[in-house]
């Protein structure tokens, strides 16, 4: 027996460490989902060794090139710094004309998603982090930061640059974590074309390709189609892009479906900095609580005409870039209040009596201001999302979706359909003619 | 001076090689660094697989086939650390080549530029052929093959391996 052993040690070694390895594989396998419990306790300690073990010296390496990089772009830098600054202050100039649009936008939309309690989850915290590392891999798609749960970094953490996402934290230690990559195979993620408005999965292969799957082959899509993140997998805020799809093509392995490719937004292959979304906010569009104590008959003040105070008309007159819209006035509150009525006592307010003055507020200017307080337009620049839209000069009838006259949209769907003809047939008997900023009938108020 | 067992080549004396333990630490754990490392800035550099180098040179100038398997089951065992993938992985993929190192130690002579080119090469393809149905078999896993990549990687591996073979031999000790 002794001499079996002797004669065959190398062998019987080899054995029981693949035996011993294959075993740890196997429980690892089992429970796959257990990458970040207490299933994987034992390996989980030799990831922990292992990364307290180099990754001093990767942010160490990274830090002093950061340095001296850092100090030699600042003299590179002053030799074109006047151009480049003229060139930004220009861009910035467009960016603010773009800016009043979107704002305009995000205003109608925050008002659309208020009619429906419809819940935005937003970009709420972000915290800058610096890759140091990858996998050293080809198989496997992952990077190392510099940031870890000392800095409130959590696993399943979403990751992203301002280009678009990058991947989900998967591994978290104190002082660094483990980013999975979304062209990793074992990642994946909700995500929505965003002309289509198709929704599948995204997901990596082995050869770091992206991949949208779970769309029947007789789908429409564009090469060049921008896909953006859905929020349906409770990781990634909704609206992030993703990429563009590169190409479309009947998936072999999967029939009835297509096999979409698509090219991330950000480069993968070249993540200097990150950003780790560390606090997700959610809101709710609803009516506030101050906002539902309002009673209707203050509602009703704002909305329908009401003899102005001589002050405030002296005040309106000089200000006023156009005149309002004289006797007909009365049918414009009426035509507002049968889109967005508040309160079912709406239909009894004496609109008829009251004289034509408020068309200032509510009736047709050709050039409305819109004062509007908003940070959430964009997922990725905001946090809080309030937003706040005053049409001090009121708006276009006709057009009451782009700028609504009504400030603060507290209707909620239901009271609106059960006043939408009695209140049109009571209070708006004639036609508007307010239709039109341009439009001859408009005369200044008396 | 220690002899290892001779076998049917053409020379006689083998020699067997011993390592200083900052040695043996040390150059695994950069391996490991500089692979982790250098592929952020310069992507093309995961193509190398410095700690699969690192074991055979070290199974190969110990040429006792079981430090050469503890080495590769380490050393691959940290590799695989780094990874989404289920530890063990690499660490029996490079077990099974630290002794197939080691073994072929014994037997040929492994210090010729020529023979460490050959014999990277053929085990760079065998590690890929283990790591491959490990992945299939044992993770259940998708792990696609390319030969055309597989061989260039290879023989990118086995150039890279005259040459770092060459520097690592400076911090060889005779037993």
């Amino acid at each position: 027996m002794e001499n079996f052993f002797s004669r065959y040690k190398n062998p019987l070694v080899l054995m029981a460490i693949l035996f011993v390895q294959v075993v740890a594989l196997a429980t690892q396998v089992k429970r796959p989902e257990g990458s970040g419990s207490a299933a994987s306790g034992g390996t989980r300690l030799i990831r922990v060794w292992t990364v307290m073990a180099i990754s001093p010296f990767e942010r160490a390496l990274v830090a002093s090139g950061s340095f001296v990089r850092r100090n030699f772009h600042n003299y590179i830098d002053l030799h074109d710094v006047r151009q480049q600054n003229r060139r930004l202050q220009d861009e910035i100039a467009q960016l603010k004309l773009e800016q009043v649009r979107l704002q305009q936008d995000a205003a109608q939309a925050k008002r659309l998603r208020s009619l429906l309690g419809f819940t935005q989850h937003y970009v709420g915290q972000l915290l800058p982090a610096q890759v140091i590392g990858t996998s050293g891999a080809e198989q496997s798609h992952m990077i190392q930061i510099d940031k870890g749960s000392r800095s409130g970094v959590k696993v399943d953490m979403p990751v992203i640059t301002p280009d678009g996402i990058v991947g989900k934290v998967k591994d978290v230690f104190p002082f660094v974590s483990m980013v999975l990559l979304i062209n990793d195979r074992d990642s994946g993620a909700g995500v929505i074309l965003q002309t289509s408005r198709l929704q599948g999965v995204l997901r990596g292969n082995p050869q770091g390709e992206l991949h949208v799957g779970d769309i029947m082959s007789d789908e429409k899509i564009d090469v060049g189609e921008q896909v953006v993140t859905s929020g349906g997998d409770r990781i990634y805020p909704k609206g992030l892009p993703v990429g563009m799809v590169s190409r479309v093509s009947p998936d072999r392995d999967n029939e009835p479906f297509l096999a979409v490719k698509v090219s991330p937004a950000a480069d993968l292959s070249r993540l200097e900095e990150v950003l780790v979304v560390t606090k997700v906010a959610q809101e709710t569009a609803q009516q506030s609580g101050q906002d539902a104590n309002v009673r209707a008959a203050d509602i009703l003040s704002e909305r329908l005409p009401s003899i102005p105070k001589p002050e405030e008309k002296k005040a309106r007159v000089p200000n006023s870039t156009a005149p309002a819209a004289p006797a007909p006035a009365p049918a414009s509150p009426a035509a507002n209040a049968t889109k967005s009525a508040p309160h079912p006592s709406v239909p009894a307010a004496p609109a008829s009596s009251a004289p034509p003055a408020t068309a200032t507020k509510t009736g047709a200017a050709p050039k409305p201001v819109v004062k509007t307080e908003q940070k959430a337009a964009n997922p990725l620049a905001s946090t809080t999302a309030s937003q706040k839209t005053t049409t001090p000069t009121g708006a276009p009838a006709a057009n009451g979706a782009s700028v609504n006259q009504n400030p603060k949209p507290k209707a909620s769907p239901t009271p609106v359909k059960k006043l939408k003809a009695p209140a049109a047939a009571e209070v708006s008997p004639t036609p508007k003619p307010a239709a039109s900023p341009e439009s001859p009938q408009e005369k200044p108020p008396r | 001076m220690n002899y290892a067992a001779v076998s049917l080549t053409s020379r006689e004396e083998i020699e067997v090689h011993r390592f200083s333990w900052p040695v043996s630490l040390g150059i695994p754990l950069l391996a490991i660094f500089i692979q982790v490392f250098f592929p952020l800035r310069l992507p093309f550099l995961s193509i190398f697989d410095l700690p699969l180098l690192v074991t055979i040179f070290f199974a190969v100038a110990r040429r006792r086939p079981i430090p050469g398997m503890i080495t590769g089951a380490l050393i691959g065992t940290v590799q695989d650390a780094w990874t989404s993938l289920p530890i063990g992985v690499n660490g029996i993929a490079k077990t099974i080549i630290g002794f197939l190192a080691s073994s072929l130690g014994v037997k040929l002579d492994v210090d010729n530029p020529g023979s460490r080119f050959l014999m990277t090469f053929t085990f760079y393809l065998v590690h890929r052929v283990i790591y491959v149905v490990i992945v299939l078999a044992l993770v259940g896993g998708n792990e696609p093959f390319s030969w055309g990549h597989t061989l260039v990687a290879a023989l990118a591996n086995a150039l890279l391996s005259v040459v770092l073979f060459a520097g690592l031999d400076k911090f060889k000790q005779r037993m």
